[in-house]
């Protein structure tokens, strides 16, 4: 064989696997919108009245059905999409930090920037009374500050990574004792929606409320995918990675602003649901298949995950739970299962 | 790639916090060569080759490639001129041969362009040069450490940078493994004129296959040039402290260190 005859069967070889690669990704970002698509058509229809395929398009259309009109484009309609705006963007922060700090746990509602902007919401309701966008603007900044203040304890000469998730756990269970305090001292009509900060839920989700979620989707979403690359680099480890041109600490400083971002909007929208953000990565990264950083498959699965868990929620027990019950059950035992593994890999994060 | 590229640093000061390792240190790094760099244990070789790659800013002094200050270079236009290898960088679980080796392109793309015909011959050709072609597939994790370090330095070579350094890229593999590792750098160097600097642990391997042996203590060049003139019994206890012999290596010519301790000794010191 020559020379040129074997060096283009080598191009060819690794040409080959890149497509497989590839066509696995599109594959899954394919089978992932099938599957939201339809689970979204289910939600719109199915209620307590069901409405037929027809009615739901008719009102989508913007035609006036009776009853359907309100039911699917005031209640359900908002809901659905919620979902979905809320699932993406938890999937995309969380997936973001996992691989920016290389460890499944260091998940924006496991380091405690969701518990953060839960207690920044809960103290606007209890405290100072606050309607609905004060205690968004609550959740976002509290968020994004207990986002700084993480990063500051936890930032040594540049490399932050098992200590961040210390200090962000520890931050986290502050972040909870002081919603139990206010919960503690709140009247009880403040309670009821008080607890919506606790469990996360798409109860009484309106277009007003998922407006500023699409928006912060539609601009942070973007960038984050953008840094995919990066963030692809950066899990071959720091040093590597900025041998690879990687501006590592431009690059966290965005991932940081936008993941957080991202994460407290939804939160302002409909609450933490629980663990969304820390499961999406990990399930994303199976199907996809190792190596990569599924930033698009992760903000589907998120999608997928809310509004799933939220029919579930809905109908498949006796009485309806909010969507972080669900998730929660499900993600609770993931957490113990990471953990275990951990200490038995060495004690390492 | 014969573009000899001129790599040096200038009356350097590094260190972390409070503690200063490397304080005025001058070096040149000759083009087309290997260098090698030695020293004792926390001597500042690996914060040295940190700071020529821009990983670490100096406090004084600058780093210069081609004359131009490496920490004011655009970052991606540097990452195709130099490349480093860290001593321990990490393979994310499960990720395949093909794929990590693609990792070496990053610097030749851009955020949402395509995969070219050029990144994938690049990797072709990294691939074969390490002789890593028949583990394309495989899982990096799978890899034995000298099949690993192979894929590492594929990756590295993927970058197609002229001026590549290397930081102990030996350490964790057995003495066929480490010969066999020196021996692929020797062939980039000889084959594409890579300008390669490494720092080894191994003052015999680095007398042996480099053609310029730097050697640091107390934050500075304690002594550099072609090893056959530089290694000396002198120049071993004043970088490690440690009488030694000098004999000349009967199969390469190359000197040959062999350390004295307090035991196991018929003949006296320096004889």
């Amino acid at each position: 064989m020559t020379a040129l005859a074997r060096s283009t069967e080598a191009v060819a070889i690794v040409a080959g696997a890149r497509r497989r690669r590839g066509r696995r990704a599109t594959l899954v970002i394919t089978g992932l919108g099938v599957a939201i698509a339809a689970v979204f058509a289910v939600t719109l229809m199915v209620g307590h009245t069901f409405y037929p395929p027809g009615d739901v398009i008719a009102v989508i259309l913007g035609q006036e059905v009776p009853g359907a009109s309100f039911t699917v484009g005031e209640l359900r309609l908002p809901r659905a999409a919620l979902g979905i705006v809320a699932g993406m963007s938890f999937g995309l922060g969380g997936v973001s930090f996992q691989t920016m700090l290389r460890n499944p746990l260091a998940s924006p509602d496991v380091i405690g920037i969701s518990s953060g902007a839960s207690a920044g919401a809960v103290f606007a309701i209890i405290v100072l009374s606050a309607g609905a966008a004060e205690v968004g603007v609550f959740a976002i900044v509290t968020g994004l500050a207990v986002a700084v203040l993480v990063y500051l304890l936890a930032y040594r000469g540049g490399s932050a990574g098992t200590r961040l998730i210390l200090i962000g756990i520890g931050i986290a269970a502050m972040a909870e004792s002081v919603i139990a305090y206010l919960l503690s001292k709140a009247g009880s009509w403040d309670l009821q929606e008080a607890s919506r900060w606790l469990t996360g839920s798409l109860n009484g989700a309106s277009w007003a409320g998922a407006i500023p979620a699409l928006l912060a989707l539609l601009v942070l979403g973007p960038v984050l995918v953008g840094l995919t690359r990066s963030l692809a680099a950066l899990r071959l480890g720091d040093d590597t990675a900025a041998a690879l041109g990687v501006r590592i600490g431009l690059t966290r400083v965005a991932v940081i602003v936008a993941a957080v971002g991202l994460i407290a909007f939804a939160t302002a929208a409909c609450g933490p649901i629980a663990f969304v953000a820390f499961l999406s990565g990990p399930i994303a990264a199976r199907i996809v298949g190792p190596g990569a950083a599924p930033l698009i498959p992760a903000g589907l699965v998120g999608a997928l995950l809310v509004l799933v868990a939220d029919l579930c929620g809905q109908f498949a027990f006796g009485t309806r739970y909010p969507v972080g019950v669900i998730t929660g059950v499900l993600g609770a035992p993931y957490l113990l299962y990471l953990i275990a593994r951990t200490n038995r890999t060495g004690g390492s994060l | 790639m014969t573009a000899s590229r001129t790599l040096e640093a200038e009356s350097l000061a590094l260190g972390y916090r409070d503690r200063a390792v490397i304080d005025g240190l001058d070096l040149a790094i000759p083009p087309g060569r290997i260098t090698a760099i030695v020293g004792a244990n926390a001597c500042g070789k690996s914060t040295l080759l940190r700071a020529m790659s821009r990983l670490l800013a100096p406090r004084e002094g600058r780093v210069l490639l081609d004359g131009r200050q490496v920490h004011r270079m655009p970052a991606k236009e540097l990452a195709r001129v130099l490349g480093l290898l860290p001593q321990s960088p990490i393979a994310p679980e499960g990720i395949t041969v093909a794929d990590l080796v693609g990792r070496g392109r990053h610097p030749h793309q851009r955020a949402f362009a395509r995969w070219s015909r050029q990144d994938d011959e690049a990797v072709a050709a990294a691939l074969t040069a390490t002789g890593t072609l028949d583990l394309a597939e495989r899982a990096v994790d799978e890899l034995s450490g000298g099949q690993r370090q192979r894929v590492w330095i594929a990756m590295a070579l993927a970058q197609q940078t002229d001026v590549l350094l290397l930081d102990e890229p030996t350490t964790f593999l057995d003495v066929s493994h480490q010969v066999e590792v020196l021996d692929l750098l020797t062939d980039l160097n000889r084959d594409r004129g890579t300008t390669i600097v490494m720092v080894l642990h191994d003052l015999n391997l680095a007398a042996r296959y480099a053609d310029h042996l730097v050697a640091i203590a107390g934050g500075r060049v304690h002594a550099a040039g072609d090893p056959s003139e530089v290694l000396s019994a002198d120049l071993v206890r004043g970088v490690f402290g440690i009488d030694s012999r000098i004999i000349t290596d009967p199969a390469t010519g190359r000197p040959l260190m062999l350390p004295l301790g307090r035991h196991h000794i018929l003949v006296e010191a320096g004889a």
